[in-house]
């Protein structure tokens, strides 16, 4: 187990668990579960379909509370935070990337981008947006609507969108899962690319073992629990 | 929250609704057709209202009426007419025969003997042209008249004809074609005849007795103040006896029945809106639940969910808004072009404005209906985890909202009963639809999910069947929904059809059977027994009742004049001017004692009355109370002695007061008769009496009724057009709800098709499902609208009630085949889908 030696971690969960009812009687998706990343890090979370790898990205975003044991982000805890706190909390704090985009249609990719600025009541959330758009390499597409762009480009929205805010945060659940393989390529460059400009931490939940070899902490699940955590010498390219 | 959310959530729901109207097509539809309902029978009654008070001077032919029965004004009381007033003018109205000299034909005609200043507002107009000189002018001895066009149609005269009334012959001058004063009534007893007032005299018909109305019109000086001059008219001659009434009280009786068939159809309307909004949660759900994925996205870039439900109340309202706006022009479009096209059959010239009143009415049903559907699925949307988005499929809407909502809906719902209260003019009518629509949609929900829970338990061994079940019952399923809402368009259809079956049966069956054939009325006492001895005379009639008559008012109840008494509205018009009275000794047989006991045959004590139970109801008096009436200015005081129950309805011969024996005796009275007769003896009974007696009027009972029959074929239509929007809403809901089903239906067709089944199979399924669900929703809005119609004819309209089930399913099978129709027809193109592209996507 990794025991990164930090001051004041950006997330830290203690003894995390998460258990969902069903038909059958409740599920243990989560079972205890010790995590602690430092601003900056970047982090791969890899493990089988079913292994909880997206439950604890849920209940890091605090789209989904703990059954049992303590999330907290910078020292705050989650379970004492209102659903419009964490709403707010996730709009300051943190960006999210899905596999499938979600994009809202009808707005176009300024649009898209620009929401998240305007939820955080920031000034100027259009100039922004063009320039998380710019960053992404979409400067000519500011105008268009999701459904006019192609697989990569979408994602590209995405990822400008996560990152107009200047999140301390990146969550990204299989980000180039509907990617095909050079597309992908050019999407993990880009937030790996932004990463190190602006030391936004990372983490990156994937089955493919070679992007987790990107991050600096390759985090393993199996069977709801954390079963390897370990800091790799160097980030791969 | 700061104004700037606001904002923020508008600038979103803006862009959120370029996507198009199409997931709000149901929801506008409902809505619309909703507020048009409502819109186009308060406009339609506003307009007409309001050309009744825009000509409310010209109606009534001045600033104030007086009118007497039996006697002129006295000369103090003309002195003091003319004295207090810019102008006076006297007309004479009563029921007259008249007959054409050069052939046998003969009418019963509205007589009116007009004074030289008639008429004090508005202009007669009259073909060919001419002025009041020459209207009346006397041309080879014979004084003039001007007549309705329809009596020298049915007379078989021209303008020159020579005509009898009573004693006297008049030479048609003109036909008119505007009379100012005139206000068309529901029954009209004949075409109008107008002689100079002068010339009355000659005809022999002003007797003793006779039903003679004296009106006198004033105009006043400017600034008189009505009220204070009613107030003094009153002050100087309290014992006058005359009706007075202002300008603003014309066409009372138009203005009543405007009233009542409004609140009758505004009801019909709000059924309308009630039906759009069942549709309108759904439509509002199926929308939110395609927008779940944005709202989860929202919720993952911070969205607070007030924002999230600001966004979609902000959509909801903007297209309510949208929808009102249709609703309203399509209600004032429709009736303005229908009343335009029928404007010369009206009793007013009706007034095409805008009506703010009535559309502020409509607009706010639509708005309140809109927002209280909508505020569930709302609630729900608000619930919606952002979780979702890292799911495969979302889940349907299925969360309880919070409480705070159930709270708002209560509002919602309040606000929509006040103002049902509030516009209804009778809030009794109003609190039997408000309990009566609680029991509809509850007893409709209750069916809705006992056919739910029925179906769960059901495990059929054929596959198809097992199928058709599990849709009824599965999660998300439309089954509610469906039932409640076209329930309640089949429910008002089933209860319309029974009640218009119910008036036409009254009309066309019972009161031919039970009404007689004439009314003979104004005979004098010197006639009757020559009058008795030619109606026996002639074959083919039966049934002779004759009874004297006085005309009287009802002054006082237990000595309390009854202008202090509170009278239920439904009695007001026995107290509102002179009624017929009779006194008799012997009890008719069909008379039903309810309370007390008759007369004995040779009573002569102290005057007693026998009264109607429906006025001894609504005056709040029993056996033993005293009424004092004012007969011919004598005032008498008698005691009720017993309470008859009269079925007014079937227009047979009664009284609603009836005088022990003795009490008028002495009063200049007329005799009234009621004759049978078979439809070969009708023409020479009518016949023998006119010509035997000028003065004494016959009125045709089948004549009266044919034109009952043709008003209510009119306000059929009307009210059948306003019920099929019922339907129309219900069949709207029913196609929303399919179309939400498609998608899950497309998937269970291919996955079908996978496995084998052909397209006939899977035909068969969705028939099998329509048709059951149709079943169930047919029984439950048969009961319920059989009920409602029991419940409208017993106690509303006070109706014999006859239970019509062969014209109720005959309605409802046709309402039901449309609409299974139009659910197949949306299904057909799923049956017919290739299945590769579709496994292919999915």
């Amino acid at each position: 187990m990794n025991e990164s030696g930090m001051s004041e971690p950006l997330i830290s969960l203690e003894n995390a668990e998460l258990t969902l009812p069903s038909d059958a009687g409740p599920v243990e998706i989560l079972r205890g579960i010790d995590l602690k990343v430092a601003g900056g890090e970047t982090l791969g979370i890899v493990g089988p379909s079913g292994s909880g790898k997206t439950s604890l990205l849920m209940i890091i975003a605090g789209l989904e509370r703990a059954t049992r044991g303590n999330v907290a982000m910078l020292g705050t805890s989650y379970g004492g935070l209102s659903e419009d706190a964490l709403a707010k909390l996730r709009g300051e704090n943190i960006g999210i990337v899905f596999q499938d985009f979600h994009l809202i249609p009808n707005m176009t990719a300024l649009e898209n981008v620009a929401l998240p600025l305007e939820l955080a009541g920031l000034a100027d959330p259009f100039d922004r947006a063009g320039t998380a758009l710019d960053e992404v390499g979409l400067s000519h597409r500011h105008t268009h609507y999701p459904g006019q762009l192609s697989g990569g480009e979408q994602q590209r929205v995405a990822l400008a969108r996560a990152l107009g805010p200047g999140p301390k945060l990146i969550l990204a659940d299989e980000p180039t899962g509907n990617l095909d393989g050079e597309t992908g390529e050019k999407i993990m460059d880009l937030m790996f690319g932004i990463h190190q400009r602006n030391g936004t931490t990372l983490i990156l939940v994937t089955h493919e073992e070679r992007l987790a070899q990107h991050c600096q902490r390759r985090v393993v699940m199996a069977d709801g629990l954390i079963t390897s955590d370990v800091t790799q010498p160097m980030a791969a390219d | 929250m700061a104004p700037a959310s606001y904002k923020l959530a508008w600038r979103i729901a803006r862009r959120e609704l370029r996507g198009g109207l199409s997931g709000f097509r149901v929801f506008m539809l409902c809505l619309a057709l909703g507020v048009a309902a409502i819109t186009a029978v308060g406009w339609t009654s506003a307009a007409i209202v309001d050309g009744l008070a825009a000509d409310a001077r010209r109606l009534l032919g001045g600033d104030m009426e007086m009118r007497l029965v039996h006697r002129e004004a006295k000369e103090d009381e003309q002195a003091y007419l003319a004295a207090n007033s810019r102008q006076l003018s006297n007309t004479i109205r009563l029921r007259a025969m008249a007959s054409a000299r050069d052939n046998a034909a003969r009418t019963l005609v509205e007589l009116k003997a007009v004074d030289e200043v008639y008429p004090l507002i508005g202009e007669m107009a009259l073909q060919p042209e001419m002025d009041r000189d020459a209207m009346f002018k006397t041309t080879d001895g014979l004084p003039g008249a001007v007549v309705d066009p329809y009596l020298l149609e049915k007379l078989g005269i021209q303008t020159g004809g020579v005509i009898s009334i009573g004693k006297a012959t008049f030479q048609v001058n003109a036909v008119i074609e505007t009379e100012p004063d005139r206000v068309t009534s529901v029954i009209n007893y004949g075409p109008r005849v107008m002689v100079a007032k002068e010339d009355l005299a000659a005809t022999g018909l002003v007797q003793p007795g006779s039903l003679i109305r004296y009106y006198y019109r004033v105009l006043f000086e400017p600034g008189t103040d009505p009220t204070a001059w009613r107030d003094a008219l009153s002050a100087a001659f309290p014992d006058a006896g005359w009706r007075v009434r202002a300008a603003n009280e014309a066409a009372p009786g138009v203005r009543r029945f405007i009233e009542r068939l409004t609140l009758f159809m505004s009801f019909v309307g709000y059924t309308v809106l009630l039906v759009g909004g069942v549709g309108i949660t759904r439509a509002v759900n199926a929308y939110l639940e395609s927008k779940s994925r944005t709202i989860a996205t929202l919720k993952c870039m911070g969205a607070e969910a007030g924002l999230i439900v600001k966004v979609y109340l902000m959509q909801v309202l903007a297209l309510a808004l949208l929808a009102i706006v249709l609703g309203l022009v399509t209600g004032i479009v429709l009736p303005a072009v229908s009343l335009y096209a029928i404007m010369d059959l009206l009793p007013v010239r009706p007034i095409f404005g805008l009506h703010a009143g009535a559309l502020g009415t409509a607009a706010a049903f639509g708005l309140l209906t809109a927002v209280t559907a909508a505020l569930w699925p709302l609630g729900r949307a608000r619930e919606v985890p952002a979780r979702d988005l890292f799911r495969a499929q979302a889940a349907p809407l299925s969360v309880t909202p919070r409480r705070v909502y159930f709270l708002w809906i209560g509002i919602g719902l309040v606000l929509l009963t006040g103002l049902v209260f509030l516009t209804a003019t009778d809030k009794w009518f109003a609190l039997w639809f408000v309990v009566g629509a609680i029991a509809t949609v509850g007893l409709l929900k209750l069916a809705g999910s006992l056919l739910i829970r029925f179906s769960r338990r059901l495990h059929p061994s054929n596959a198809i069947l097992r199928l058709v079940v599990a849709n009824v019952h599965r999660p998300g399923a439309a089954t509610s929904g469906v039932i409640l809402s076209l329930g309640l368009g089949l429910a008002v259809l089933v209860a319309v059809v029974q009640i218009e079956g119910n008036i036409t049966r009254q009309i066309d069956e019972r009161l031919p059977k039970e009404a007689p054939a004439y009314f003979f009325i104004d005979i004098q006492p010197n006639q009757v027994a020559e009058f008795d001895r030619i109606v026996t005379g002639i074959d083919g009639t039966s049934d002779l009742r004759r009874e004297p008559v006085v005309r009287g008012r009802i002054v006082e109840i237990n000595g309390k004049p009854v202008s202090e008494v509170k009278i239920a509205s439904e009695s007001q018009w026995a107290v509102r001017g002179d009624r017929a009275l009779t006194s008799t000794a012997e009890m008719k047989p069909e008379t039903d004692i309810v309370a007390g006991e008759w007369w004995p045959a040779d009573y002569a004590g102290p005057p007693l009355i026998s009264l109607d139970d429906g006025l001894a109801k609504g005056f709040g008096v029993w056996v033993g109370d005293t009424l004092t009436l004012n007969i011919l200015g004598r005032r008498i005081t008698a005691e009720i002695a017993s309470l008859r129950e009269i079925d007014w309805q079937s227009l047979r011969f009664d009284f609603a007061v009836v005088l022990s024996p003795g009490v008028l005796e002495g009063a200049p009275h007329t005799h009234i008769a009621a004759v049978r007769a078979s439809e070969a003896a009708e023409a020479s009974l009518e016949k023998a009496i006119t010509d035997a007696f000028d003065n004494i009027s016959a009125i045709h009972v089948r004549e009266a009724l044919a034109a009952a029959r043709n008003l209510m074929e009119g306000i059929s239509i009307a009210i059948r057009a306003v019920a099929g929007l019922t339907v129309v809403a219900g069949a709207i809901v029913l196609a929303g709800a399919l179309a939400a089903g498609q998608q899950r239906r497309r998937f269970d067709a291919v996955v079908f098709k996978v496995l084998g089944a052909t397209r006939k199979r899977i035909a068969l399924t969705f028939v099998l499902e329509y048709g059951a669900l149709g079943a169930i929703t047919a029984i439950c809005a048969f009961g319920v609208g059989t009920l409602a119609a029991w419940a409208v004819s017993e106690f509303l309209m006070h109706m014999d009630w006859t239970w019509l089930p062969a014209e109720a399913v005959a309605t409802l099978v046709m309402a039901l085949l449309a609409t299974i129709a139009l659910g197949l027809a949306g299904s057909w193109r799923i049956l017919g889908l290739r299945t590769a592209p579709f496994l292919r996507n999915d």
